[in-house]
């Protein structure tokens, strides 16, 4: 029944749209333009405001609901990369990207990933479901490799461990635990941090605020100030704190501070919250990234972790993590599970096979679990190597004496050089070298063999830009 | 090295700082078990060699075994050693979408050529699902959604946690055990305008009853007179007739007579792919420049909930889709999980009538899809858990998918035990 202009047969008249239905954002054929959504009241975000017009309508199809549907902003790292592919400069360098890669500059698929996904191949196994909750396997071997298989927290059962979609997947279940369970509690996120957590707690409906974290005199940690904004905060606050590598800095508080945040934690009746993204591409030691968790849990806390299997394993597309809740008691944790468990059914049902069933194998294998090992120690010392390259390129070249040390007291897979908005274009316009606009980069794209051009990019920004 | 710094790993318990976080779970209950997945969890415990799973609807051979099918194992031979993707690049993620699309439009369709939809892949069904009602609630604040009664129990859970309130309107008859289509009509007509509307393309679930051409395209008509927003969570192509353009022919239907739709698709069923999360979301627009401005928002809520998709489903699914022979293996296999599960309602019904039930059992055969209605009661339901080992979720629904050659006769002996006496 293809209809042209179509007369309406609805019970109401057809009268002109009144502004009240325009508000509602109904709209009948033949009287108006359609779509117009405006919700003042509210000051919707996603909607742009558009002026009611009127054009009959001619077209058989009815105009799309979604008219007013502005376009979403442009993902800030993302577009770093796309500008990066465009630019046709020989000496084109992207630190932009925060992704593992090669000297060579390429990216790397792990050996014991090809050899797990061989294996799993050759078992021909099937393609179920898994649970709610994920596979049983890697559930295991996560909390295992989180808290060490002899934690007590393990022995006693007192973790609540949910396979999620990698980092993301993982703190989206806390926060919409979060929001349920403690509605109205805020979340205090680092000053900075990596941009999709503001996005998640948003969406969640989590109010969140901001500690002082990133220190630009000292291109360092502002202890005094997070202790501070810590303390400040209304008691039974979430402290999103990174475990390791903290991103985009590289800054990560030392083994004193880390016991003094967890005492100013506790002092407040807070809940520590770890993203832990980067265990083992730290320091190079799965057992050593995890000591801060490992320093909460000891002492009896109860905590919220994240898991991602994205960069240690380089199984970023997989989307494999986990989220853990540390309980004070077993039961606590079985009713945590169960609930946690109902906020990912109506969300995506269970989680992915694939990237659990790699991580399973590659942990349950002492063999392969070694082979990790060693593959991590190497990734993490690249990184290390470029970072002593760039400080000696740096040192050298940059006569102005100025102290580059912090590029060595940095960790993991990112550093904040301290340019600021205006450098880092110069750093991109000038040197093609690619970073986000906060003065990241990221060490995992660099080469020993660009150093020297990277050094002489960051001293001239630096020092000649303002 | 961190040894020296754990000087206070006795801290436990002990202080009123730790004792006032003993209270932080307390207010967290057990939550209820799944309807659904609580019935293969119970399935799973139980040690009688007699044991039917017919709750979860996943496809079995007639062995009762989950298939891996041919054309997958192909794909997955294929991708195994391959240049390794670091995450879903916009080239894969584009050929998934375009080949997703085609199944439910027609490759011809000028929706594709045009670029007049905004798709993006999802994490199954639920996930499409998900995404659509979250964009529904981001730019209908006001809106609700109707869903038929019945209709899958997941369908309440993911509207309810995207904030968008739910309203049913008819669609199962429990005294013809078909469709309730006059006053389906009805509470069509008298929703208000503009209202958001959850429908089955084909292969209803839990019912199995579909509506037939004609009465589509009534419906279809009136949505267009009403201007109701159709919404399909297309979850089942290929299992209602065997035959996949057909079963997508209500969809086509709708957007014939000029609805603006939204379409949620799931490889779970028809590819096998359950673990894999593996699916579709696509809403049509007025032109390709509305496209990218709806696709980028479908993004944003993505980023926020997982980031991307798990890309080795993708992977399997554009390939066996953008390769004529094994896109062929795959309507060819589709088709036979299809009859299969047609074969056996055939003979479930026969062996029943066979037993001289004094109920009427035609529905068995009228329905279509992976799932069956039986008309059970939970009691009867209850019953046949107890004393038979067969499994089912308490609304009688029951996934034909599970039964065999081999489990058929008992089935009908036990469903006649639990209602010869009506």
């Amino acid at each position: 029944m293809a209809s042209t202009m179509l007369s309406l047969a609805s019970t109401t008249p057809s009268a002109s749209l009144s502004t009240q239905e325009i508000l509602k954002g109904k709209a009948r054929l033949g009287s108006g333009r359609v779509g117009t959504l405006l919700n003042k009241e509210k000051g919707n975000p996603f909607i742009k405001a558009k002026s009611f017009g009127r054009i009959s309508m001619t077209a058989a199809v009815n105009v799309s609901r979604f008219e007013g549907v502005a376009m979403a902003p442009p993902d800030p790292i993302l577009g770093v990369s796309e500008a990066f592919r465009a630019d046709t400069d020989v000496k084109k360098l992207n630190l932009g990207v925060g992704a593992y890669r090669t000297e060579e500059l390429q990216p790397y698929v792990l050996d014991v990933v090809k050899k797990a996904e061989n294996l799993m191949l050759e078992r021909g196994e099937n393609k179920e479901y898994l649970a709610i909750e994920g596979l049983a396997a890697f559930n295991k071997a996560t909390a295992e490799l989180l808290f060490g298989a002899d934690n007590p927290v393990i022995k006693q059962q007192r973790v609540a461990t949910v396979q999620g979609l990698s980092g993301t997947g993982s703190l989206r279940l806390a926060a919409a635990f979060i929001e349920r369970y403690f509605p109205g509690a805020q979340v205090l996120i680092s000053s900075p941090t990596w941009g999709n957590h503001k996005n998640i707690f948003n969406d969640a409906r989590v109010p969140w605020s901001e500690y002082r974290y990133y220190d630009p005199k000292t291109v360092g940690l502002d202890f005094e100030g997070m202790i501070s904004d810590i303390k400040a905060a209304p008691e039974g606050s979430f402290v999103l704190l990174h475990g390791c590598a903290h991103n985009p800095t590289g800054i990560d508080p030392t083994p004193e501070q880390w016991e003094k945040i967890s005492d100013a934690i506790q002092e407040k009746n807070h809940i520590p919250f770890f993203d832990v993204a980067y265990q083992g591409f730290a320091s190079g030691s799965l057992d050593a990234d995890a000591s801060s968790v490992r320093l909460f849990a000891a002492r009896g806390m109860e905590l919220f972790i994240a898991q991602s299997y994205s960069k240690n394993l380089g199984l970023y597309a997989e989307r494999i993590g986990a989220i853990n809740v540390v309980c004070s008691s077993s039961d606590a944790a079985a009713r945590v599970k169960s609930q946690l468990k109902r906020i990912a059914r109506p969300m995506y049902s269970n989680p992915p096979v694939h990237g659990a069933r790699i991580v399973a194998n590659v942990v349950g294998d002492p063999a392969l679990f070694n082979e990790w090992k060693a593959e991590m120690e190497m990734m993490a010392g690249r990184i290390k190597n470029v970072r002593q390259k760039l400080f000696d390129s740096l040192s050298a070249k940059d006569k102005s004496g100025k102290d580059w040390s912090f590029i060595l007291k940095q960790i993991g897979m990112f550093s904040f050089t301290g340019l600021n908005k205006t450098q880092s274009e110069n750093m991109t316009n000038k040197w093609h070298v690619y970073l986000t606009k906060d003065g990241r980069i990221s060490l995992a794209g660099l080469s020993l063999a660009k150093c020297e051009y990277l050094a002489d990019a960051i001293i001239d920004s630096y020092h000649n830009v303002s | 090295m961190w040894k020296c710094f754990s000087t206070r790993t006795s801290r436990c318990f002990s202080t009123s700082a730790s004792n006032k976080a003993l209270k932080w779970w307390d207010h967290v209950a057990p939550a209820p078990k799944d309807p659904i997945t609580s019935v293969t969890e119970a399935f799973l415990a139980d040690t009688s060699p007699t044991k039917i799973n017919l709750g979860v609807g996943a496809y079995r051979d007639d062995e009762g075994k989950p298939v891996v099918l041919q054309c997958v194992k192909e794909a997955e031979a294929k991708i195994a050693g391959c240049d390794f993707l670091e995450s879903v690049s916009s080239a894969v993620s584009s050929k998934l979408v375009e080949e997703s699309v085609k199944l439910v439009y027609g490759k011809n369709s000028d929706i594709i050529k045009e670029g007049r939809f905004a798709g993006v892949q999802a994490l199954s069904g639920t996930g499409a699902c998900r995404l659509f009602a979250e964009f529904q609630r981001r730019f209908y604040p006001e809106s609700q959604i109707y869903m038929t009664d019945p209709t899958w129990s997941n369908h309440h859970n993911i509207w309810r946690d995207a904030l968008v309130p739910e309203r049913t309107f008819h669609y199962y008859h429990p005294d013809s055990k078909g469709l309730d289509f006059s006053a389906l009509l009805d509470d069509v007509k008298n929703a208000p305008d503009g209202s958001f509307f959850l429908l089955h393309p084909c292969a209803h679930n839990p019912t199995g009853v579909d509506p037939t051409e004609e009465q589509w395209r009534e419906i279809s008509y009136l949505f267009k007179v009403k201007n109701h927003f159709p919404f399909f969570d297309m979850a089942y192509q290929g299992f209602a007739s065997g035959d996949l353009d057909r079963d997508a022919r209500s969809i086509q239907i709708f957007v014939e007579d000029g609805n603006v739709i939204g379409c949620a698709q799931s490889f779970a069923k028809n590819m096998g792919l359950y673990g894999h999360r593996v699916g579709c979301l696509n809403v049509l627009c007025n032109d390709a420049k509305q496209a990218v401005a709806i696709k980028s928002q479908l993004q944003q809520i993505a980023r926020a909930m997982y980031s991307s998709p798990p890309i080795h489903g993708i992977l399997l699914v554009s390939g066996i889709l953008s390769d004529p022979n094994m896109k062929a293996l795959w309507v060819k296999e589709v088709k036979a999980m299809a009859n299969r599960i047609q074969s056996l309602r055939t003979t479930l019904r026969k062996s029943l009538e066979q037993l001289s039930s004094p109920l009427n059992w035609e529905h068995i055969t009228n329905q279509v899809g992976m799932f069956c209605f039986s008309g059970l009661t939970p009691e009867q339901v209850d019953l046949l858990l107890r004393e038979f080992h067969i499994y089912m979720t308490l609304d009688g629904r029951m996934s034909m998918a599970g039964v065999t050659t081999g489990n058929v006769n008992y089935l009908a002996n036990a469903i006649h035990e639990v209602t010869k006496f009506g």
